[in-house]
């Protein structure tokens, strides 16, 4: 280096002097780098997915966890674990209600965040804006906040311990509306006053024209509420109380003080509620990763 | 049909298409907003209004002003509580931060198999915190867990985890990064596909190494994605409680306690409805109040371009 007087850095520029074409055939070539950071990114995907492998592993040695550790590779592998759970009515149950609870919940999160989406996009009137942010608003407040009012709220309805008094608060969804407002505000509008010239009212518009083209935002949010409904803990744990109604997370939490050293039993229960999601996950990455990622840009 | 009107009056004709308007503006927005008022504003003020009284959730309110939040602003537990929330912040978001952002670097770059390995840090998103306390708490089993075993062939003796006061906190730290790192990976990567690609070209042509141009490009122009994920992650952070309810259950001797867990004793274990009200409504000014911080101290650092 012929000219470093000040700083290295000032003195590189006479290194990007080698040919162009040079460079760009250079990309083609694995660079030693690239190995590198392959392996680095693969072995932190290994340790990222051990605790799935090993919930699994568990899930299928019997006696784990009395006296010992498990083999990567169990000796005698046995679905006794799930046997046990299944021959319960309890955990079958439980499982039912989640699934169910989870379906009701993004079924009508979709028919109420698309329709409001609807009006934010489509139907101007005064105030709108304000109301729009009142909508954003809620997305700040924590469900602990409302844990005491609304636990008292059902209690004077009559409706603690029942399935109606698990989904009421989660009839809508802020995070949707303002996801499903995007996505529709994308859709050209010249295709409703096609529609409107046509004599279609909102109402066709709304369900033939705009919701289709927005499809894959109704698959994010699908994936969303029914994720945040089968994973939700703490209200199904505030207001449900009799074995027949607990969700998954729920029975998931109560095996703790049932199965205290039967961690097969435990991990296979943990398998079980895993796997919906993991399902959906792998059917639907692309909607999940851009729902997630559109998030952080405003 | 219009005609119909039409031959009637004009006037009339505007007024009772505005009110079909309206109509239709009310119809699409009450599903949503009625259950919101009801179940959102409307307990949000009643909560408000719980917080300035006593009360068991059984018998008559009983006003005591401002009592329960000067009872709780002295009370040793609380103030734990809010403590190891802390702790758990500023354990947690580091953690998921630069792990986050490694990650994001890493796996923006030109390397096979990107898209599947994206998927695989992700996966523990999509789990829920009871299995991921679940699983972490097996894992980190003192004497029969993988963890520990592992550590026990470098002939070291592991810590307790989650049964010791000292570890219990960092064992939850640990289970929670483990399951948001992916989260914060993919917010920070969509940041970074954002970045203009002749910023780097310029970079280089200026001489700058992979140092240089982390430093003097990629941060600065990812600040407000990183401003978005430190604000929600302080969010989350302040709100955390399914893992340490299913993990620790808040102890050993209430060593990992923190503030929903305290909302949640408070109300079904004391039956201390207005402490309770007044507690989580701290939590939420605590809440607005570091946003809103946040949101006058980021035109230091965040670069909007």
């Amino acid at each position: 280096m012929p000219n470093n007087v000040v700083n290295p850095a000032m003195a590189l520029p006479s290194l990007p002097a080698r040919p162009r074409t040079n460079s760009a055939k250079a990309r083609h070539k694995v660079r030693p780098w690239q190995i590198i950071l392959l392996i680095l990114v693969i072995l932190g995907a290994c340790v990222m997915f051990f605790p799935f492998l090993w919930t699994l592993i568990t899930s299928i040695s019997p006696g784990a966890g009395l006296s010992a550790t498990p083999k990567l590779f169990p000796d005698n592998p046995s679905w006794g674990a799930y046997e046990l759970l299944f021959s319960q009515t309890k955990f079958p149950r439980a499982v039912a209600n989640s699934l169910g609870l989870a379906i009701a919940t993004t079924l009508l999160q979709l028919l109420t965040s698309s329709l409001a989406a609807y009006v934010f996009s489509r139907m101007p009137f005064p105030g709108r804006n304000a109301v729009f942010a009142l909508y954003l608003a809620t997305m700040m407040i924590p469900m602990q906040v409302l844990l005491v009012p609304l636990f008292v709220q059902m209690r004077d309805l009559g409706l603690v311990d029942s399935y109606l008094g698990v989904l009421l608060p989660g009839l809508s969804s802020a995070f949707g509306v303002f996801l499903l407002r995007q996505a529709m505000d994308s859709v050209p509008r010249e295709l409703d006053e096609a529609a409107r010239l046509d004599g279609a009212g909102h109402l066709r518009i709304f369900g033939q024209i705009v919701l289709p083209l927005v499809g894959p935002s109704l698959a994010t949010l699908t994936v969303f509420s029914f994720m945040s409904s089968w994973n939700s803990f703490l209200w199904p744990l505030v207001i449900l109380r009799s074995e027949e109604l607990k969700t998954l997370p729920l029975a998931l939490a109560g095996m703790q003080g049932q199965y205290t050293t039967q961690w097969d039993v435990m991990m296979a229960g943990s398998v079980i509620s895993i796997l919906p999601m993991l399902a959906i996950y792998l059917f639907a990455q692309k909607y999940v990763i851009q729902g997630v990622a559109n998030t952080g840009i405003k | 049909m219009t005609t119909a009107v039409v031959s009637k009056s004009p006037r009339k004709r505007i007024t009772s298409t505005k009110v079909k308007y309206a109509l239709t503006v009310l119809a699409f927005l009450l599903p949503s907003a009625v259950p919101l008022v009801c179940f959102t504003f409307y307990p949000m003020a009643g909560a408000l209004w719980t917080s300035l009284h006593k009360w068991n959730l059984l018998s008559d309110m009983q006003w005591v002003g401002l009592g329960n939040y000067a009872h709780l602003l002295q009370d040793p537990a609380t103030l734990r509580a809010f403590g190891n929330t802390l702790y758990y912040i500023v354990g947690y978001l580091p953690l998921v931060y630069v792990g986050g952002l490694g990650l994001a670097l890493g796996l923006n770059a030109a390397i096979p198999l990107r898209g599947f390995l994206r998927g695989m840090y992700f996966l523990p998103v999509v789990t829920s915190w009871i299995v991921v306390a679940l699983v972490w708490r097996w894992l980190l089993n003192p004497s029969v867990g993988i963890v520990n075993q592992v550590i026990g062939l470098f002939g070291l003796d592991g810590p307790g985890w989650w049964t010791d006061p000292t570890w219990a906190m960092p064992s939850i730290i640990l289970a929670s990064a483990w399951k948001d790192l992916g989260f914060v990976m993919i917010i920070l990567l969509a940041g970074l596909q954002t970045i203009p690609q002749e910023l780097y070209e310029a970079a280089r042509m200026d001489g700058a190494g992979w140092w240089s141009r982390l430093r003097h490009v990629t941060l600065p122009m990812l600040s407000p994605t990183t401003f978005f994920v430190v604000v929600i992650s302080l969010i989350n952070g302040f709100q955390v409680f399914d893992q340490v309810y299913a993990m620790t259950g808040g102890g050993p001797a209430g060593a990992s306690s923190v503030v929903v867990q305290q909302v949640y004793d408070l109300t079904f274990r004391y039956s201390q409805a207005g402490m309770a009200s007044a507690l989580s409504w701290m939590l939420f000014l605590v809440i607005l109040a570091v946003t809103i911080v946040q949101m006058i101290g980021q035109r230091k650092w965040v670069n909007y371009a």
